[in-house]
Order: structure tokens, then sequence, then C-alpha cells
């Protein structure tokens, strides 16, 4: 069973729908007691990083992700929400990637013509870990962001646009995405299913 | 690097896909989802259905085929026409649309764009302007370029970013259904004046106009959308990727996945 974390934002019906494709057993919740007996959790997410601290912290959610030992894919803002901080809101957040989240345009320094958000199909390189088992280098995922992750010690895969930043991130049973997985063809398909065949 | 998008274009009328050329006679082009799938087959980056029915029974038969796209189809797609509430976007968007196009609507209350940028967020809001030349003015034009409003395009076009659009989709009417190409000055203005990706979308005939409009010396426009050329075969996907490459364009190329993955019993 895989749990689906419930707490308000956005994207969770994409995320559904790709588990259905994939003929994925999964459930959308916000029961503690139900997600701790799943083996293993996705955290979708769109909208503003603070606002989703806030939600997270209320349902009793942010300790709950800190302290699992399943898998756990964090997606587009739901990686962010797994790093140490953001410039979103200038959040703390859940501290499981030391790494720190900006805005591209405070990062942009001779290419203020790039648009922002980024918006479209990019390339991910120096892929590590299970999660791309079977994705060659330079394979396109569809990404829709303003904030990035930059490099660090867990970084996973590296995108470049404007500057490099960690387009999927790792650590133990943790990882995130900041490309949507779900809406990125069947090499996110692919990507999901070597998470769905990750287990505790 | 950032890839340019490819994105054809679905009119949907009672639930069936249509294409009118110059908006006037409609010949039905297919089923949907299977057009959909066709394209997402293809290499198509992005799909938008355009939903053109005049009657409340056919606007339900489409926010009940955007539910079966979104289960069906593994790539973003867009929604539009005729959403003039909040509630008609928020309908769509729980339907499983990534985006919604706004248009007549948000000319006659550009309000709507800033109340569904801050609900959903600016990701899922494109807005659609369509207009016509006039003297030296591009006048925006509402309700499928049949009637003129008192905007002016490149004004609209920032207002409604300052609203809170992600992307702006501009249709010339006076280049749409010629198959002469789009109106790539246009689109090279508002590509350097907005902060937003822009999406062209009126006038292509074949795969040149598409590299024209996408070009950095020509329109320099993010996406590129059309219909006809797509729904009649007159350009296939894979092979307009191929010459846009050849031409110093970024695009998405086919999926890299090695063998077909079985996924073991869930429970």
């Amino acid at each position: 069973m895989t749990g689906i974390i419930d707490y308000e934002a956005g994207n969770i019906r994409s995320v559904e729908n790709a588990m259905k494709r994939l003929g994925a057993c999964y459930a959308v919740s916000s029961d503690l007691a139900f997600l701790s007996g799943c083996d293993r959790l996705i955290l979708p997410g769109v909208g503003d990083a603070s606002w989703a601290m806030t939600k997270l912290v209320e349902k009793g959610l942010a300790d709950f992700i800190r302290n699992t030992d399943r898998p756990l894919l964090g997606i587009c803002l739901g990686m962010q929400l797994l790093c140490s901080r953001s410039e979103e809101g200038d959040v703390d957040c859940l501290g499981i990637f030391p790494n720190r989240v900006r805005h591209f345009s405070s990062a942009f320094q001779d290419n203020a013509a790039l648009k922002v958000p980024q918006v479209g199909w990019n390339d991910i390189v120096s892929l590590k870990t299970g999660l791309f088992d079977g994705v060659a280098e330079g394979s396109y995922v569809y990404f829709v962001h303003s904030y990035f992750a930059d490099i660090g010690e867990d970084t996973a895969s590296v995108t470049e646009y404007g500057i490099p930043f960690s387009s999927a991130l790792c650590r133990g049973n943790f990882m995130g995405c900041q490309f949507h997985p779900e809406k990125s063809g069947d090499v996110g398909e692919r990507i999901l299913s070597n998470f769905l065949r990750l287990r505790p | 690097m950032l890839t340019k998008r490819i994105i054809p274009c679905l009119d949907i009328k009672d639930g069936q896909t249509v294409k009118g050329i110059n908006f006037l006679s409609l010949k039905s082009v297919g089923d949907p989802v299977s057009l959909a799938r066709a394209y997402s087959d293809q290499g198509a980056d992005e799909l938008v259905f355009l939903d053109i029915s005049a009657t409340l029974e056919g606007r339900k038969a489409f926010s009940d085929l955007v539910e079966r796209i979104a289960l069906n189809i593994n790539i973003p797609f867009t929604v539009g026409g005729g959403i003039s509430t909040v509630e008609d976007a928020s309908v769509l968007l729980r339907a499983g649309a990534d985006k919604v196009s706004v248009n007549s609507a948000a000319v006659r209350t550009p309000g709507l764009i800033s109340e569904i940028a801050s609900r959903f967020g600016s990701q899922c809001v494109v807005v659609a302007i369509d207009a016509r030349k006039v003297g030296s003015t591009w006048r925006v034009t509402t309700h499928g370029g049949t009637r003129f409003s008192d905007r002016e395009l490149f004004s609209w076009a920032e207002q409604a970013e300052d609203l809170g659009a992600g992307e702006i989709l501009f249709t010339s009417m006076d280049h749409d259904g010629t198959c002469g190409g789009y109106a790539c000055d246009v689109y090279r203005r508002l590509s350097r004046q907005l902060g937003i990706p822009v999406i062209a979308s009126g006038g292509a005939g074949n795969a040149g106009h598409i590299i024209e409009v996408l070009s950095p010396d020509g329109g320099c426009a993010d996406a590129a959308l059309a219909a006809s050329i797509f729904h009649y075969g007159e350009v296939l996907i894979p092979d307009l990727k191929r010459q846009l490459a050849e031409n110093g364009i970024p695009v998405r190329t086919p999926a890299v996945t090695d063998t077909a993955v079985n996924l073991q019993t869930d429970n």
C-alpha cells in the first residue's frame, strides 16, 4: 500500500491518476495511524512553502515525516519541504536534506532573460539512486517551478536553468524530485514504477 | 536545457473533436482521448483542449471528458473555452486539468485572473488573447474573434501578467486558419516584454512556420500551438522535432527508458 499524504495541497489528483495508470494500490490520507502502516509514502504539493509547512505542523505530519523509516518521495513542493529552509515565506522546512531552497531570480545574474517560473521539459543528468533505474542520462522530464534546491551531497540528479540545481535529492529512505513524474510521460512513469517497487 | 514545447490543440464540441477554419466551418476529426494519446505517443509536449460547446449538456460532456483525459494521458494539458468564473475553473482543475485558459471573461473581468491564480496558483492560469491588427494597433477581440474590445494587445498582456497569469497564449485572428505562418514580429515583442512564457497560436501551415516562430531570430516564442496541420497529418511531430533540432532549437527527444517495467504485486 502506498500512502499519499494529504495536507490540503494541490496536485493530488494527478498523482492519483498516475497510481491508477500504474495499477498501484494507494490511498490518500492525513491519518497518522494509517500512514504509519503504509509500505511507502508520497508527499505531493503545489503551492506556497510556508503555508504548506503550517499545514504539516497543524496535522502532526511534520514530526511523522521526519521520523518515518518508510521510503518517502516528495514531489515538486513536496521535495522542497524536505529541505532545510525555503526562501518562499522564509520558512524552516523539514530538514531531511541540508539543501536550501531559493528563488530563481535571486540566483540569476547574467540570465535575466530567462523566464520565471521555469515551465516545460528539461533534461536530468548525473543520475543517482534506484529511482532512476532504466532511465538514461539526459532524459527529459516536466518542470513547473520558481524555487529550486541548490546542489549538495544528497543531489541525485542535476538540471540546468540559468544555473545547475538539484532536480532530485536522496538520503536514506527519503527521495524527492523537483519535476512532476506524474506528468513526465514514459520517463516519469518509469521513475514512479521504480519508487513503487521499494519496500521498508 | 529547457526545451521549446510543441502543443497540438483540439477543439471540442459536445465531447467530440472539431477544428474550426477561421472559427467558422466545423468539421469533426475524431475522438479526443484517442487523438490525445496518439499525440502523446508521437512526442507532443503538452495538449490544449478548447470547449466550444454552446449548451449545458455540451459543457457537462466536456468536464466528463477532462476526467477521462487526466486518467489516460501522462503529459500536461490545458483546458479552456467559456470559463467565466472561478467555479468554472475549479470544476475543470478538480477534474484533473493541469491548467485552465481564460479569454473573453478575463477581458470583461480582469480580476478573474487574480482570483484563479490566488486560489490555484499562477502555474495553472493561461491567459489566451485573440487580437486583430487595425491600422497600426493590435486590438483585442473576444467571442472567438467576432467582437472588438477596447483593449490593446501589449498593454493587456502586461496587465494579465501583473494579475497573475502563468503563461500568455496569443492568437492572431488575422493569421489563424490561413496556414501562412505565425505573426512572428508580435511574438518577438511579447516575449521580450513579458517575464512569463509566450505560446504562439494561429497560422501554422508547415514545419518551417513553427521553426520560425520558436527561433531566437524569429518569434522567440516558448511554445508553438497548432491544430489542423497536426490533425490532418500535414506535419508529423517526430519529423517536426527532428527539423527543429537540426535548426538548433532545443526540443525534447523521444523517451529514453530501457525494458518495460514489471510492477510487483503491491499489497
